[in-house]
């Protein structure tokens, strides 16, 4: 087995790459495929698709009829504005109160922080499906607080807290230097001052990790939604694509044009933070 | 003087540490508590009182086969998933860290899924298994695809294992790539001085550098995979004939469709003490691996 040793730029390296290229776009293509299923059939008929969904183009054209009665009917405005400002609201404040929890954490040694953070930390492990039960029997029953939009932001700012706070926790220890703290304490800064002023600005390679961690998750997230959000008008996208496909899942155009619209958004942002979603992907993986 | 400076250490417990301890202690650790409470009752959701029953409730659980076919059907979609998941993932990080043309471009491509949620992705594959793979099955008359996977117990089971591997696969690459560029430079270098070949160089330098990431990886995809739910709603919906009714799917259901909460809660439980036997476990497994390293 003496083949392998490479000599930089010589021929079998040139080949070897051309290979490699063409095994992964062609792994790629795979990959996309359901996609690009997807999306050619928004733009047929339903029965052309029914007829040959991998058919390119409807034989009678190409057509948006399915975007404008999908866009209609998910009701996709009031969803898109729902899951906007669910999200935006909860990440503003989880990356608010987890901010400073972890920044008290970092700096206090008394045996109250820490039994408070390692609780904190003990409790990531516990699954969602264990406390969902018990969450809505209090919430529901109890209190009736169902069908609100700020409950659903109530709980996913208790839920945001863990994997935020370890995280900021993790950077606070390695990456702020206590003596620009302590500077700032003898000019007589306020604890609030301090923090806000001199420690929040420097966390914000961790806030941009956390932004792009906890949108993908508050966006996409399904479960927590479907159980306390039960009125149309307070559907989140996931809520609303969900109905929309029970309702017309014989209409297989609609339902092209309905997945294609909520998907849209997603991808458009991509495109543009492509960079920083991936960086933030991978740091928050590797330190939690 | 003392009393000041307790008051004072409280005081700024509450300022900053106050707001995220009462949203946790609220949504986490509060109902978390009366979970373990709700198991010991006969609680059908609605009326008002509850009665202690005892153990009752986790006699049901090992008597309920509904919920043992859930655990054991997730248990094989988690090992088979997370074992394919990793060989991919590796394959392709590894083929995308040489410094290939446009390698950034296919590291985005291959993540793309994980933007998406279940939900959704499981609706765009019910299309693709139930219409457009028998389409192409009855093109090229392949009689794996003339039928669509979803109607097949067994097919259905291993079309929720492809979209996962699929999805995943992408997630984990990114974090294998991380690895592959953590292995010291001067390691290869040596290694191929001393007159390694590239198979050995990664079968016995870059594998064991990147066992932290395998460990991460196996972590991350294990408990995904064990908590599934929107991809089973959305894909199988536990059909046929409910053979593809995974753990959370199960739990729900108990819960929400047949009012035993008690029960459907200490199914939970007992669920989540699967994952951490399971988790803590691996996670142990590959720290030894990693101090060899």
């Amino acid at each position: 087995m003496a083949k392998g040793r490479t000599v930089v730029g010589g021929r079998k390296a040139v080949f070897m790459n051309l290979m490699k290229l063409v095994l992964l776009t062609a792994v790629l293509i795979l990959y996309m495929i359901p996609f690009f299923l997807i999306l050619i059939n928004s733009f047929k008929r339903k029965i052309t698709i029914i007829k040959n969904p991998l058919m390119l183009v409807d034989p009678k054209g190409f057509s948006l009829d399915n975007y404008s009665s999908a866009f209609r009917e998910m009701n996709y405005v009031r969803a898109f504005g729902n899951s906007l400002i669910i999200t935006f609201v909860s990440v503003a404040f989880i990356v608010l109160f987890a901010s400073m929890a972890a920044y008290f954490f970092a700096r206090t040694k008394t045996f109250a922080a820490k039994f408070s953070f390692s609780l904190i930390v003990a409790a990531m492990v516990i699954p969602f499906q264990t406390i969902m039960i018990p969450l809505i029997s209090i919430y529901g029953n109890m209190f009736g607080m169902l069908n609100m939009k700020s409950t659903l932001v109530f709980m996913n700012i208790g839920f945001g807290m863990g994997l935020a706070i370890f995280i900021y926790y993790g950077f606070i220890r390695s990456g702020v230097p206590i003596s620009l703290e302590e500077a700032a304490i003898i000019d007589g800064c306020t604890p609030y001052q301090l923090f806000f002023k001199i420690v929040f600005p420097l966390l914000k390679p961790t806030t941009a990790t956390l932004i792009v961690l906890d949108v993908l998750w508050l966006w996409n997230d399904y479960l927590l939604p479907s159980l306390i959000l039960g009125k149309k008008k307070l559907y989140t996208l996931p809520l609303s694509t969900y109905t929309f496909y029970g309702t017309y899942s014989s209409d297989l155009g609609k339902i092209m044009a309905g997945l294609v619209l909520t998907i849209l958004p997603v991808i458009v942002i991509y495109l543009i933070l492509q960079k920083q979603i991936i960086s933030g992907v991978v740091a928050g993986a590797v330190k939690a | 003087m003392e009393r000041n400076a307790m008051s004072n250490k409280i005081k700024t417990y509450m300022m900053f540490a106050g707001p995220a301890m009462f949203f946790f202690f609220a949504v986490v650790i509060i109902p978390f508590i009366y979970g373990v409470y709700l198991t010991f009752t006969n609680w059908d959701g609605i009326s008002e009182k509850k009665h202690l029953i005892g153990f009752t409730n986790y006699i049901a659980v090992f008597q309920d086969g509904g919920f043992w076919n859930a655990l054991l059907l997730t248990l094989s979609y988690v090992a088979i998933s997370t074992i394919l998941v990793q060989v991919i993932a590796f394959a392709l990080a590894y083929l995308l860290t040489g410094g290939l043309k446009g390698q950034n471009f296919f590291r985005a491509g291959f993540f793309t899924p994980n933007l998406i949620g279940g939900i959704v992705l499981g609706f765009i594959w019910k299309f693709v298994f139930s219409k457009a793979f028998t389409a192409f099955g009855t093109m090229i008359s392949a009689p794996l695809f003339e039928s669509s996977w979803l109607s097949d117990p067994i097919k259905a089971f291993f079309a929720l294992i492809l979209v996962t591997v699929w999805q995943y696969s992408g997630y984990m690459m990114l974090i294998y790539v991380a690895g592959f560029v953590g292995v010291p430079k001067d390691l290869i270098e040596a290694a191929s001085i001393d007159g390694c070949t590239n198979t050995q160089r990664t079968r016995h330098i870059v594998i064991p550098m990147m066992a932290q990431s395998f460990s991460i990886c196996t972590f991350l995809t294990l408990t995904r995979c064990f908590m599934v739910y929107d991809l089973n709603v959305s894909l199988t919906g536990g059909e046929p004939y409910g053979s593809t009714i995974m753990a959370a799917l199960h739990v729900y259901q108990k819960a929400f469709k047949s009012k035993q909460y008690g029960l459907g809660q200490a199914e939970a439980l007992v669920l989540f003490a699967v994952v951490a036997v399971v988790a803590v476990t691996q996670y142990y497994l590959s720290r030894k691996k990693e101090v060899e390293a």
